[in-house]
């Protein structure tokens, strides 16, 4: 690494600095140390992994993989199977995507497209809101307000669901959906409405067949940070979906309790002593959830970093 | 039906949508709001649980927040605000920096739980700092990084570049220009972008379930490695372990818990907003 004092970016700094250097020691520390902290978040990532690595490699050759794959998680008996959790994850996090992606694409057109500048200066405000919300208290709010209205709305034996926890994950991803999205939006050059208006289209028609298409890569990446945002999401899932470790398998399954991954962390690392089997099997989960949306941001990232060097043009 | 219909059937739509994302929020606060305000006293913010936490106030779980809060802000604001400075004005556009910028976004998208499986394997056993304040500091410190940097370094690039060359020309190093012409310049931002990240930890029960939450301790913390109670554990104890908790001890804890983070979320834009409005470039 570059220490230099008079470092050779190619920036426009360099061209005009004069060539006695004033720098003193405690420039070149106080440079030298931010330097340092701007790696600092590589070490973070692999410091969290190592961790995860440390803690939870063991419970793969302490187990059978056939044990660790399993449909059923019976952890007092030393039955691990994490699929139910891992469907329980899958399921919750795709029903909250189908509820909020047409909500969240819908509000960010409103807001980008349609809405005059007072409705605007109303809703971003609130949606940031919403985004700092606790997700304790949506999910206390969710259990004593949503979880009766479900249970006497569909008849069902408990209101604490799959269905209930879709639809609190789905509100909390969508200021991420809404503000990518809206930046998605903000992306398209100005020439392809005038375009379409000057053809004699619409306001709508310019929106759905010209905008929003042009923006649907950001769209996309707006949808998967959203599902980011949902498969790590812990106390409000954990506080309304009933906790049922069971295999989410058909359409009824959202109207029956589930538990996902991050709940049975939550729900059980305190009880068990720790470098246990079971100990080990939670930090295994925490791996899998690691990977799961490292993969999940890095496609992401993609996309967020192509559009920086394309300057948002598509 | 012709296009100017389908045209204001949609834009109704739309509106409804945008409601229907709006007005939940609303009705959440409002209710919360409305049952809280019941409870609220000066002893409830100001007096010790007790008889199984079903009497008295919350004030250690205040207590812990805020100071759980604080030593979050002692953390993570130097090494945030000095890695944004970083990415923002000394990185090259090299294979480095795409690194850094894609472990920021892996940090920002790791889930919260994660977080706090980390801090129990790395502060509270391997470091053997057991279950305490610095441990729980710390992991609030890592997850809220991300949120500062990002923020900072978008405050730090929306100065001009013609701040930092007239800088130069004066015959001012690159560190002088930072200091005291582009920092000044981008401070509102990131200090928004702290109040956002600080707001998240604030919030957030996953990572200090088991790096600091005490669930019951009648008294306030003696050390940096004492355990403390915090709000956002304290309303999930009391709403899901302890069974005959009164429901309006729950809704009061709900709503100090919100408008603590909500008044934050207020600083914050009203901040941005002023300072975007005096802004002379």
């Amino acid at each position: 690494m570059n220490f230099n004092l008079a470092p050779n970016e190619s920036s426009t700094l360099t061209m005009e600095k004069p060539k006695a250097e004033r720098s003193t020691w405690s420039e070149f520390l106080v440079e030298s140390s931010i330097r340092v902290v701007g790696f600092s978040t590589i070490g973070f990532v692999v410091l969290i992994f190592l961790f995860l690595l440390r803690e939870g490699l063991p419970i793969f050759y302490e187990v059978s993989p056939g044990n660790i794959f399993g449909t059923r998680w019976y952890p007092t008996f030393d039955i691990f199977g994490s699929l139910p959790l891992i469907l329980g994850s899958a399921y919750v996090t795709v029903a909250s995507i189908l509820i909020a992606l047409p909500l969240g694409v819908c509000t960010a057109v409103f807001v980008r497209e349609v809405a005059p500048q007072w409705t605007r200066e109303i809703l971003k405000p609130l949606i940031e809101v919403l985004a700092g919300i606790p997700s304790v208290v949506l999910g206390f709010f969710g259990m004593h307000v949503i979880a009766p209205l479900v249970r006497t709305n569909l008849d069902a034996p408990t209101g604490l669901t799959a269905f209930t926890g879709a639809l609190l994950l789905a509100y909390m991803s969508l200021p991420t959906i809404i503000s990518v999205a809206e930046d998605a939006l903000d992306a398209v050059p100005k020439s392809y409405r005038d375009a379409a208006l000057a053809m004699g289209a619409t306001k709508w028609q310019t929106i759905w067949r010209i905008v929003v298409p042009a923006a649907r890569s950001g769209i996309a990446t707006a949808v998967m940070l959203g599902m980011g945002r949902a498969i790590g999401e812990t106390m409000a899932v954990m506080m309304v979906t009933g906790n049922a470790a069971r295999m989410p398998l058909s359409f009824n399954s959202l109207f029956m309790p589930v538990r996902t991954m991050t709940a049975t962390i939550a729900a059980e690392m305190g009880e068990v002593a720790s470098g246990s089997v079971h100990y080990h099997a939670l930090f295994g989960i925490g791996i899998m959830l690691f990977i799961l949306t490292f993969f999940i941001n890095l496609v992401a990232a993609k996309a967020i970093f192509k559009k920086r060097y394309r300057g948002g043009l598509r | 039906m012709n296009r100017s219909h389908v045209q204001k059937i949609g834009f109704v739509f739309l509106t409804l949508c945008a409601i229907a994302v709006v007005a939940p929020i609303l009705v959440v606060i409002g209710i919360v709001f409305i049952e809280g305000v019941r409870v609220m006293s000066w002893e409830f913010i100001s007096a010790v649980p007790h008889e199984g936490m079903k009497e008295g106030g919350i004030f250690p779980a205040i207590v812990g927040t805020l100071l759980l809060t604080l030593g979050t802000a002692i953390c993570a604001i130097p090494v945030g605000v000095g890695g944004s400075v970083y990415l923002a004005e000394y990185a090259k556009d090299n294979w480095m920096t795409r690194a850094i910028r894609l472990a920021i976004v892996n940090l920002a998208g790791i889930p919260s739980i994660v977080y706090g499986l980390f801090g129990l394997g790395m502060f509270v056993l391997f470091m053997h700092m057991g279950t305490s304040i610095i441990a729980g500091v710390l992991t609030l410190a890592i997850m809220t990084l991300p949120v500062i940097i990002s923020t900072s370094e978008e405050a730090l690039r929306s100065v001009p570049t013609e701040f930092r060359t007239v800088s130069a020309s004066l015959g001012g190093t690159r560190w002088q220009g930072i200091r005291n012409i582009v920092l000044p310049q981008a401070l509102p931002g990131i200090i928004t972008g702290i109040i956002l990240g600080l707001l998240r930890a604030a919030g957030e029960t996953a990572p200090i379930l088991f790096t600091v939450a005490a669930f019951y301790l009648p008294r306030l913390p003696q050390s940096p490695f004492d355990q403390v109670m915090a709000l956002p554990y304290h309303l999930y104890v009391i709403s899901t372990q302890v069974p005959g908790m009164p429901l309006s001890v729950q809704y009061g804890t709900a709503l100090v818990l919100l408008i603590l983070v909500l008044s934050m979320n207020f600083v914050a834009t009203i901040i941005r907003s002023y300072f975007r409005r005096r802004r002379q470039w």
